[in-house]
């Protein structure tokens, strides 16, 4: 595929990086010419320097071949016009605009075609906020993910001492709760996969990811370790731009607090906020934090712009007392760092949201990707087209697929016929936990799990339908 | 003084427009044939003289008025408009200056506080005259609170500035204005025409029916009876009084923007109706279930009858009552009196704190004590979503204060001239607060006939001073005003 990328900022680099891996010829535009010649030693793509809304530098980028445009630089404006150029100049098959400002996302219709011609628009700060919302809806998890629009859950949780299936094996869950339908989609120990089998025990301190439907996560979740009290208070560090956001999208629910460094940006957020207690001060100062009586506080989120600062402040509320804590970190290799050390959850906000583009990016029909376990892992859900004769999985069951070892299906979320003709238009769900005897149908949604990135590609040939069955 | 003179003719104008007021009682007069046609025919002629005078004499000094030539002017019409309209009091029904002077403007800032016994006695077109009053009163005071107050910025009436209805141009005030003030007058005059026909169907005959529409929706609380509304003793007309109060007690820049945009949905910009509506409802339970759980009234009906009518009168300041509520266990009618000094909102013709600034005093309260519980925490004070600036907070603190030290020395005052505790108080907080009646000896079944001269000028300035909010009246007292 060949991919304009417009924006060499931290979306830019992490979605050029992860769609370099796969094979795709990436362009990189960007006006700053250092931060390009960043991404051009490390990776193998091209680069210009210019305004990324100008037709000629759009034209050097190579718009007129490309079969996708990334407008993900800072500014929402320039990103529609892009799209928009890449739509009448050189008809781009494909626009991705990132679009921030939520005025813009409230009125879609000025992403029609006539308009800016945003196919889809994305905002990876909202993307990010979501995901830590869930985190401390499900203090338990280490990774929430939703597919089939929230219907069917994957969940990554610490195996403790305690919960009832530690050390028995996964086939245990079905004699233990017969009524519950979730299937183990992969058990990380030490680093490294284990493909999980019927007889596979689970350990402690192992990291399990289950899918299951969403509504009995949490008593799946029991089985696996002792369940925390409900979050009910909550302390942000830094009101940026998520911070701010997170602030908003829960106040309603938890005892927000919030500290940001910046008065002048502690008054706005204040001013903008409802039931968040603002705090102006420094996300390190201990005795702000003491003060702040950090030692109740079931979640402590560093939510700052700045890694080092995230780490310490995290640290030190853990040490103070803070039940969990959930730190931002933007390099991969601190991440790697924190991780499962002192720190509970280290998000990294480039691979929490890039899921969102590479969906657009694959091959074949794909509707969601998330990435997992820093982008090592993956989880698809893609839609089976075709029949029994075109497509490869179309009328198999799920034991005759041919999937890569290190594959596996999770669910199925097929779509019925609605039950009245009044709710035409609603069609009913039906999420089906992926036994072996399983016989996919046209049109399902297919949840598939893959421990290594480097299956993707013959996975998502799989789910291709074959042109020459026509 | 060199600013005085533009000030002249535009107060002759007025005085112009006053004598026509006079044309109601004069046509009242001609129809009744009660003989008092001469003297307001002689008030009007008077009227328009002096006015026309003024007018000639001053008017190649007319011109833009500036910041303090306003806030004069708006003391002297109050102030001048109470003398003229004394005029017929004092000739006709042979009052007193002082009683005249106090009777008019109590009429005037929409009070409703009355020194006369035997009101069914009177001659119909004084009692139409005090009633018109009050309803002229009325529509200054609201074209005052919603758009000339929030200009001027008194006590932090900034803050609605941008509630003021009408086309939004800061630069040119007077076009503005009188585009505000028109638009207002109309919702006025609608609602008191619609309160007129509510009570001429729910059986007053038109005169009373005139008389109580003119002074409920100015809630002035002036009654042609001496037992008020009691007198009708009639529940439909008590439900009618009741639900034109509580319309009358809401900002008027909101009807005024119901009436414009035809629907409902912009209530909810009115910061101070849901606190409003609230108040009044849990008072009105709460003082019903007192008086029947004290045994004053035989069954909760009949208690939510007396509870409700007495309470909405006094909280939005309108003054009417259906019983002498001063004789209810003492907390009951404290109660009413507390409400009437901060319920009714900031945009009507009700007196006292108003319901914006409570909820600004109340708020500030709050945030000092988040600010004692979390010294680093940023707690901006927020109306509606919008943050206050710290400097209307602090003009509402020093209204407060100028109003509560007010109080306390008018009450200091009436008791050194030898009334006793709950009068003096009673007749201070109504006076202040422009509700009407108090309570004991000034109750709502005597009057303030009772007052010697000297305690009938300190309610009528103190009435002055209420109507004006306060800091308009006191920054004339200050040096500064003058100084050029």
């Amino acid at each position: 595929m060949r991919i304009v990328i417009l924006g060499a900022g931290q979306v830019g680099s992490s979605v050029a990086e992860s769609l370099v891996s796969e094979a795709n010829d990436i362009t990189v535009v960007d006006v700053n010419t250092e931060r390009l010649k960043a991404l051009q030693d490390r990776f193998d793509l091209r680069t210009v320097v210019g305004n990324a809304a100008h037709p000629a530098i759009l034209e050097q980028a190579g718009a007129r071949d490309a079969d996708m445009i990334l407008a993900v630089t800072q500014s929402d404006e320039t990103n529609m016009v892009a799209c928009k150029l890449g739509a009448s100049m050189f008809n781009v098959p494909t626009k991705i605009a990132r679009i921030r400002s939520g005025d813009y996302l409230s009125h879609p219709e000025i992403f029609s075609p006539q308009n800016f011609a945003v196919d889809s628009a994305i905002c990876p700060e909202q993307v990010l906020t979501d995901y830590i919302a869930k985190l401390l809806e499900f203090p338990e998890a280490l990774q929430v993910l939703e597919f089939a629009g929230g219907k069917v859950s994957l969940v990554a949780v610490k195996a403790f001492h305690g919960g009832p299936l530690v050390g028995h094996a996964i086939s245990h869950l079905r004699t233990h709760m017969p009524q519950v339908d979730a299937r183990v989609a992969a058990v990380f120990r030490q680093e490294s996969a284990i493909l999980p089998e019927g007889s596979t025990v689970i350990e402690a301190g192992d990291e399990v990811f289950f899918i299951a439907d969403t509504r009995i996560i949490r008593t799946v979740m029991r089985e696996l370790r002792r369940m925390d009290k409900p979050v009910k208070r909550v302390m942000l560090g830094g009101g940026g731009n998520i911070g701010r956001r997170l602030a908003k999208q829960i106040e309603h629910r938890y005892e927000v607090k919030l500290i940001e460094y910046n008065k002048a940006t502690a008054q706005r957020l204040a001013a903008e906020l409802d039931k968040t207690l603002v705090l102006a001060g420094d996300v390190s100062d201990e005795q702000l934090l003491e003060e702040e009586s950090i030692a109740d506080v079931d979640v402590y989120c560093a939510l700052t712009n700045d890694d080092e600062n995230n780490i310490m402040s995290s640290l030190l509320a853990k040490r103070m007392g803070a039940r969990k804590v959930i730190a931002l970190i933007n390099r991969s290799s601190y991440v790697n760092l924190v991780q499962s050390g002192q720190i509970d959850i280290a998000i990294s906000p480039a691979q929490a949201t890039i899921g969102t583009l590479l969906a657009r990016v694959r091959r074949g029909d794909c509707v969601a990707v998330h990435s997992l376990r820093r982008g090592v892992a993956e989880a698809l859900e893609l839609v089976a087209h075709g029949d029994a004769k075109s497509s490869k999985v179309v009328g198999r069951r799920i034991e005759e697929l041919d999937l890569p070892k290190g594959a596996t299906v999770g669910a199925i979320v097929r779509r019925e016929a609605p039950a009245n003709a009044d709710t035409a238009s609603a069609y009913d769900y039906k999420v089906i936990m992926a036994h072996h005897d399983v016989v996919i149908e046209p049109e399902d949604h297919v949840i598939v799990f893959v421990v290594n990135k480097r299956m993707v590609p013959k996975v998502e040939k799989l789910f291709q339908v074959n042109v020459s069955f026509l | 003084m060199a600013w005085l003179p533009p000030i002249l003719p535009v107060l002759g104008l007025i005085a112009m427009a006053m004598s026509l007021s006079h044309l109601l009682p004069i046509a009242t007069a001609l129809a009744l044939n009660d003989g008092t046609a001469y003297i307001f025919t002689a008030s009007m002629t008077l009227n328009a003289l002096i006015g026309f005078l003024l007018w000639l004499l001053t008017r190649r000094y007319r011109r833009e008025l500036h910041l303090r030539e306003g806030i004069l002017f708006i003391v002297l019409v109050w102030a001048g408009g109470a003398l003229f309209a004394s005029l017929p009091l004092l000739f006709g029904i042979g009052l007193s200056f002082t009683d005249a002077v106090f009777e008019a403007m109590s009429a005037l800032t929409a009070t409703g506080a009355t020194l006369l016994d035997g009101l069914d006695n009177l001659p119909a077109s004084i009692n139409v005259w005090r009633a018109e009053l009050q309803w002229l009163g009325g529509m200054g005071v609201i074209v005052l609170v919603v758009a000339v107050l929030p200009m001027i910025g008194v006590g932090g009436r900034q803050i609605s500035k941008a509630e003021i209805p009408g086309p939004m141009k800061d630069d040119q005030l007077t076009p503005r204005m009188t585009q505000t003030a028109k638009g207002l007058w109309i919702v006025y005059f609608a609602l008191t025409g619609a309160c007129f026909v509510a009570y001429w169907a729910a059986g007053m005959n038109w005169l009373d029916a005139l008389i109580h529409s003119f002074t409920t929706l100015s809630l002035g609380g002036f009654s042609s009876h001496d037992a008020s509304i009691g007198y009708f003793d009639s529940l439909t007309i008590e439900v009618v009084a009741i639900v034109f109060m509580t319309l009358a007690g809401i900002n008027f820049a909101t009807h005024f923007r119901i009436w414009q945009t035809r629907g409902l949905r912009v209530a909810r910009f009115d910061s101070e109706l849901p606190y409003y509506l609230l108040v009044l409802a849990l008072s009105v339970l709460g003082v019903s279930a007192f008086l029947w759980a004290k045994g004053i009234y035989p069954d909760f009906a009949t208690s939510l009858r007396y509870g409700a009518f007495n309470t909405v009168s006094v909280a939005t300041n309108t003054g009417y009552a259906t019983t002498d509520y001063a004789k209810w266990p003492v907390f009951a009618p404290l109660w009413l009196m507390f409400l009437g000094t901060f319920v009714a909102c900031s945009g009507s013709a009700g007196g006292g704190i108003k319901m914006i600034r409570a909820m600004i005093l109340s708020r500030q309260m709050y945030r000092e004590l988040t600010q004692l519980a979390h010294p680093k925490a940023i707690s901006p004070l927020k109306i509606n979503d919008r943050v206050v600036p710290n400097q209307v907070v602090f003009a509402v603190l020093a209204f407060f204060f100028a109003w509560l030290s007010t109080l306390v020395g008018v009450t200091l005052l009436l008791t050194f001239t030898g009334l006793d505790v709950l009068t003096a108080f009673s007749a201070a907080v109504a006076s202040l607060n422009n509700i009407g009646p108090g309570l004991h000896e000034v109750g709502p079944s005597t009057n303030f006939s009772v007052l010697s001269d000297f305690q009938t000028w300190i309610c009528s300035v103190t009435m002055l001073l209420g109507r004006l909010e306060l800091l308009t009246v006191l920054v004339i007292l200050t040096p500064s005003f003058w100084r050029k």
